[in-house]
């Protein structure tokens, strides 16, 4: 269903979009003011209504990983904002960092005082000097507005929002590698338990949350929960509201578009990204960034599942974009910004360039990725200087198997996922790379 | 000889340092001050430094820095061009712009032009997969590159 929504990207063309005197002029920082009219955890449970799924990737609703932070603890609180954005295929959150800051330093307001935080930080990755430059400057403005500070709004709630800055390193995109990167330390993923919650930044309970999240509180607090949540397709699964959906690859329009939950890759690809470059084949779709396993266009759905009675025997393109639907389709939503290939994309080329990334941002700590990442690398590279073997392909399966699940965090998982998609949806092409040394292939990946 | 900062730059540290609740978290955005005050690189002088300034193990400092591709370890040319190899800048053409900068100036992957002016790297995605391809010059990004575009650039840093 394409509904096209405003709420986050409607000044996004302004030219100062980012000041604050536009942000007001709509109503900005109204919900943060009154957010402290309501006791912690009734406003805990207004966001909860909003079902807000996390926008990072994972799709944990934000509500309720705000309910995990303990009511009363001796210790200070953190809120802990995910703008590492660097998933392949992803650029929503540095749109928001860059052109609508205020929105993201109003949702560290009602999002700090919801779990008991005073401080807030922002971890932005080094690259995005924009999107850092445009949030330091929404500080300033909203600390001299009286937002922010020891007593934003004239209340006695305390608030302070910082800038953290990371240093090139996609695994910081992990909320316990985050916090490692933010205590100044290597950014390797934690062992969960303890989660967040209880022992996060500086031992200390945290929420880490993704900016798309946390910029939507003020909207969905200024609507209510349950009427932001109904925007959405999607409220019986519990996925509400809007979001913004990425399109990137082969194109007519790529960008970003803002929609309530439950667009259609049909719609985001042919509706508003007005269909594939040159009117060329689409060959397979990648829905979420480049940790989500690659489709077919012609893949039907088939779930048992009451619910998926609209979208069962309809293509995939076809099946809402919700965390729950891909999930239980066999997908995964992730940061629903989806990258196109035509048919002038060879597939064995696009797995290979996505592995080498992996193998890239393995933080190491891990055999199986460590290594892991790097043997599908050696193997993909061989295949495509023809001179894989069948046995080979099979064992990029193998290897891939034996990172899922046996790593700490989940790049592991994220990292062999798109290998086993590309191999079992485009094992002919590959299979062509060995026995006829590639000859049928485009032996390209841009138009 | 021993590294140090300016009077503004030592303020900037210390303003840093205020935004947490123990020194050892401003070890990334210090170290990237310092990596700025020194010519963009990280020596040992500057790890030494960032130690004792914040109360660190100068391991720790060499760990942190070892582990980020941000902190560079060799002092690079005058201007850092980064070049996005991934999926969404390849499939629009990143691949061809990366084989066209090392012609143009004449050199591989990691390298820097003989007269220091550039050093060209690729990047792992910069988040701007809607305008790609992409590329970042020092703190700027430039969008939906063409060659003629890249030229421009680079035409402009290396006669700077």
């Amino acid at each position: 269903m394409l509904k096209r929504t405003d709420y986050l990207t409607k000044n996004y063309s302004a030219p100062d979009s980012w000041s604050i005197a536009l942000y007001e002029r709509d109503g900005g920082y109204r919900s943060a003011e009154k957010a402290f009219g309501i006791p912690r955890e009734a406003l805990v449970d207004e966001i909860k209504k909003a079902h807000i799924r996390g926008r990072g990737g994972a799709g944990f609703d934000c509500g309720t990983k705000m309910s995990f932070m303990p009511k009363e603890s001796k210790k200070p609180h953190y809120l802990v904002i995910n703008g590492d954005e660097g998933e392949p295929g992803t650029f929503k959150d540095r749109s928001i960092m860059e052109k609508n800051p205020h929105s993201l330093i109003e949702g560290c307001i009602i999002g700090a005082y919801a779990i008991g935080a005073h401080v807030a930080y922002i971890y932005v990755r080094d690259e995005l000097h924009l999107s850092k430059a445009r949030l330091e400057q929404a500080i300033v403005e909203a600390r001299a507005k009286g937002y922010l500070g020891d007593r934003p709004f004239g209340r006695g709630y305390g608030v302070e929002v910082h800038v953290h800055t990371g240093a090139g390193a996609y695994i910081c995109g992990e909320e316990t590698a985050l916090l490692n990167s933010l205590e100044g330390r290597r950014g390797e993923p934690r062992i969960k338990p303890p989660f967040p919650a209880q022992s996060g930044a500086f031992g200390c309970p945290t929420t880490v949350n993704n900016v798309e999240t946390i910029a939507l509180l003020p909207t969905a607090l200024a609507m209510g929960g349950d009427t932001f949540s109904q925007l959405s397709l999607l409220h019986s699964f519990n996925d509400g509201g809007a979001r913004i959906f990425g399109l990137s690859g082969h194109v007519k329009k790529p960008g970003l578009y803002e929609c309530a939950v439950g667009l259609t890759l049909r719609e985001l690809i042919y509706d508003l990204g007005g269909g594939v470059l040159g009117d060329r084949k689409m060959i397979g779709v990648i829905p979420g960034g480049s940790s989500c396993p690659v489709h077919l266009p012609d893949e039907i759905v088939n779930v048992k599942d009451p619910r998926f009675e609209p979208f069962n025997g309809k293509s995939i393109l076809d099946l809402p974009l919700g965390v729950d639907t891909f999930r239980l389709a066999g997908s995964m939503l992730g940061t629903c910004c989806a990258m196109v290939l035509s048919d002038a994309v060879d597939p064995v080329l696009a797995i290979q360039n996505l592995m080498q990334f992996y193998k890239h941002e393995s933080c190491g700590q891990c055999t199986p990725c460590r290594e892991g990442c790097g043997w599908i690398v050696r193997i993909l590279d061989k295949i495509v200087e023809g001179k894989g073997t069948m046995e080979e392909l099979d064992r990029v399966h193998e290897i891939a198997n034996d990172i899922t699940g046996n790593t700490i965090c989940a790049f592991g998982d994220g990292a062999a996922q798109p290998a086993l998609a590309f191999v079992k949806r485009y094992r002919k092409n590959f299979e062509d790379y060995i026995l006829r040394g590639g000859r049928s292939q485009t032996g390209r990946l841009s138009l | 000889m021993a590294f140090s900062l300016s009077d503004e730059r030592e303020r900037e540290l210390s303003k840093i340092v205020a935004r947490y609740p123990n020194k050892m978290a401003a070890c990334i955005p210090v170290l990237h001050l310092c990596q700025e005050a020194n010519g963009n690189w990280v020596s040992d002088e500057v790890i030494e430094f960032v130690a004792q300034k914040l109360e660190l193990g100068a391991a720790h400092v060499k760990g942190v820095v070892t582990f980020y591709t941000l902190f560079n370890q060799s002092p690079p040319g005058r201007h850092q061009v980064w070049i996005c190899r991934t999926l969404s800048c390849a499939l629009r053409g990143s691949g061809e712009l990366i084989e066209h900068c090392e012609k143009r100036l004449g050199v591989h992957l990691g390298e820097t032009t003989k007269n220091g002016k550039v050093t060209l790297r690729t990047a792992e995605c910069l988040a701007s997969c809607g305008t790609a391809p992409v590329m970042q010059v020092d703190r700027t990004y430039y969008e939906n590159l063409t060659t003629e575009a890249v030229d421009r650039v680079l035409d402009r840093l290396m006669n700077e």
